[in-house]
């Protein structure tokens, strides 16, 4: 897989590059906005599979890196695009599920010492699939409860929920549970049927009906 | 249609009856005045003493009330005089006198007492003189042309037959109409020549701003050196500590790492999950000192952010036209965080609108809920920092909570773009 990486401190993006690259990734790595915003969008290249790219970065060091994303995607939509960043707000993840498409990730910076997890969700990104990190997920659902939308689920139920929130498959939140899979697929049936969103057969849609109705 | 000259002439009439009591007021000034100068006179022969103090403070109400009614009826601000100090021993009646005396207020209030019969006075009787004299053209002169006979002119019109009382009506209504129509400009006239005389003198203002200062100074001061302690004590306890722990325990696992390679594991991934804990206490940090999403989006989208993760459904309407100094913008942020927070805790309400705008040089943010109301701003002390967080930039903070509600919060910054818009995002 080709992936362009966007990190401005050397420590980091040396460490990302040699974990892509031990998983057998072609890596670009670029430390600016401009630099980002060329390397995705350059027409001689052969586009990359996936970006992943820290929120802040110079020149400006704001929001610079998820700006560059979302004018990539915008040019190329679908193009799947990881974002990390030191802290995770709830408006950028809104921004980056906006286009209803998915294939993006949202993670704190803090998961890539997680290696497999984190390589994980670099492969689900890359194959159109959602992630949200777990902290905008817990958000997402104390404000849910606070406001009663989920108060009719069962302890269980706001587990599965939370996982498949978070862009897990059926299979993930079986494993995560110690559950079997029939199980895992009857519980998300009842959540469905408790909180009347219509169920898909898409799993990335699915994951992103679930995170609409929580951000909502 | 019809709305507008009926609130035009419902102005007028207000402003009219406005002058009236301005007029009124005005004789109560000169008699209050007279009384004063007569009290100075009598200091000599000792009975001043005791007349002086009273018939002061009498003045003193008197420009205050002025002062009231120049901000009420025409929004004109005018900042007093301090008031008299009140530590002066009761029965001593040659301090009391003394100290009066010594109030530069009180002189202010003197000079003010003589020239507001005259000049205040006189204004406000002209547009009073014009509708009653048009009244009397319009109501008398019908009916009493005829007991005159020749002789009897009304303003510059000689009345003694109908058509030339018909003129005389027509001037009357004009007079009327002239005399209305003006009553709303003399009022501001009014409050304007008052103005030098009942506000506290340059050197008294600067006096009172200077002490302002020194005031919000000293507590800036006090709170950024609280704020640096806290940050260092939570670095020492929290990021600090787990560091050391976290380089404790990799000393152990290297020395693990040949003899027992399993718990050497064990030690390794205690070690993930120690930075994992140090990294989100860092990071909850710098959210206190100063939220990352302000740098990067500013005011309205770190408003809207806050906005997402409010329990209550919060609406943002943010109106505005570029960034701010970071300091204000981090001022207004925490200012509006609390206002959020305690709606969410105190008021029971289930939706909150917050609206940001910059006009006239002033940054305002209200926060309105549709909660049970009768706030207490006296209560709980978020508040108070808050206020004295805007008080660093002149900024005030207006809470307005009836019982049933809504409550309303506003805040006001007075402070300059720092840099226009220059994206739509």
């Amino acid at each position: 897989m080709r992936i362009v990486l966007a990190e401005d401190l050397f420590l980091l993006r040396d460490g990302l590059v040699r974990t892509l690259q031990e998983y057998g990734n072609e890596v670009v790595a670029v430390d600016n906005g401009p630099s980002l915003l060329r390397a995705l969008l350059d027409a001689s290249d052969a586009a990359p599979d996936l970006a992943v790219v820290d929120v802040r970065l110079p020149p400006t060091y704001t929001d610079e890196g998820l700006r560059a994303a979302l004018e990539a995607r915008r040019q190329r939509p679908a193009l799947p695009v990881l974002v990390l960043s030191q802290y995770v707000e709830t408006l950028y993840a809104k921004e980056l599920l906006a286009g209803g498409e998915g294939a993006v990730g949202y993670l704190l910076k803090d998961r890539v010492t997680r290696t497999e997890q984190f390589v994980d969700a670099v492969l689900r990104v890359a194959a159109g699939g959602t992630v949200m990190d777990p902290q905008v997920v817990s958000r997402l659902l104390s404000r849910s409860d606070a406001r009663g939308t989920i108060g009719t689920l069962t302890p269980r139920e706001r587990e599965i929920l939370a996982l498949m929130a978070e862009g897990r498959s059926n299979t993930a939140v079986a494993a995560c549970l110690h559950l079997s899979d029939s199980a895992v697929a009857k519980h998300i049936a009842s959540i469905f049927t408790k909180l009347a969103i219509s169920p898909s057969a898409d799993a990335n849609r699915r994951v992103l009906a679930v995170l609409a109705y929580l951000g909502h | 249609m019809f709305d507008k000259p009926r609130a035009l002439v419902s102005r007028a009439g207000t402003a009219l009856g406005r002058c009236q009591v301005a007029g009124l007021h005005a004789v109560a000034v000169w008699v209050t005045g007279a009384l004063v100068v007569s009290a100075l006179l009598l200091l000599p022969v000792g009975a001043g003493l005791w007349l002086l103090p009273p018939t002061a403070r009498r003045l003193r109400a008197l420009s205050d009330r002025s002062r009231t009614r120049a901000a009420k009826w025409t929004g004109l601000h005018v900042s007093g005089p301090e008031p008299p100090h009140g530590d002066v021993p009761a029965r001593d009646a040659r301090a009391r006198a003394r100290a009066v005396l010594a109030d530069e207020g009180f002189w202010r209030d003197l000079a003010w007492a003589w020239v507001e019969p005259l000049v205040g006075g006189l204004l406000v009787a002209v547009p009073l003189a014009l509708v009653e004299y048009g009244a009397f053209g319009v109501l008398v002169q019908p009916f009493i042309w005829r007991l005159l006979g020749d002789g009897n002119w009304y303003a510059f019109v000689p009345v003694h037959d109908s058509s030339t009382v018909f003129a005389a009506l027509a001037l009357g209504l004009a007079l009327m109409a002239a005399g209305l129509l003006m009553a709303p400009a003399v009022l501001r006239l009014h409050a304007r020549t008052g103005r030098p005389l009942l506000s506290a003198s340059r050197g008294a203002r600067l006096a009172r701003r200077v002490e302002h200062l020194a005031d919000t100074r000293a507590r800036a001061v006090d709170t950024l050196s609280a704020e640096l302690r806290r940050i260092e004590r939570d670095l020492h306890d929290g990021a600090q500590a787990r560091l050391v722990a976290l380089g404790m325990t990799v000393d152990r696992a290297t020395r693990l790492l040949e003899t027992d390679p399993g718990a050497a594991r064990e030690l390794l991934l205690d070690v993930r999950t120690t930075s994992e804990q140090a990294l989100a206490d860092l990071r909850a940090l710098v959210h206190g000192i100063h939220p990352p999403i302000l740098t990067d989006r500013g005011l309205g989208d770190a408003i809207r952010s806050l906005a997402l993760d409010s329990f209550l459904d919060a609406h943002v309407e943010a109106r505005l036209p570029g960034r701010f100094a970071a300091p204000v913008e981090s001022a207004a942020y925490f200012a509006v965080s609390e206002a959020l927070a305690n709606a969410a805790k105190h008021s029971a309400a289930r939706e909150v609108r917050i609206v940001l705008t910059h006009a006239g040089g002033l940054l305002r943010a209200t926060v309105t809920d549709d909660g049970r109301g009768g706030a207490d701003p006296s209560r709980g002390t978020g508040l108070l920092g808050v206020r004295r967080r805007l008080d660093t930039f002149d900024g005030t903070l207006t809470l307005h909570s009836p019982h049933g509600g809504p409550t309303t919060l506003t805040m006001e910054i007075p402070c300059a773009l720092s840099s226009p818009k220059t994206s739509s995002c």
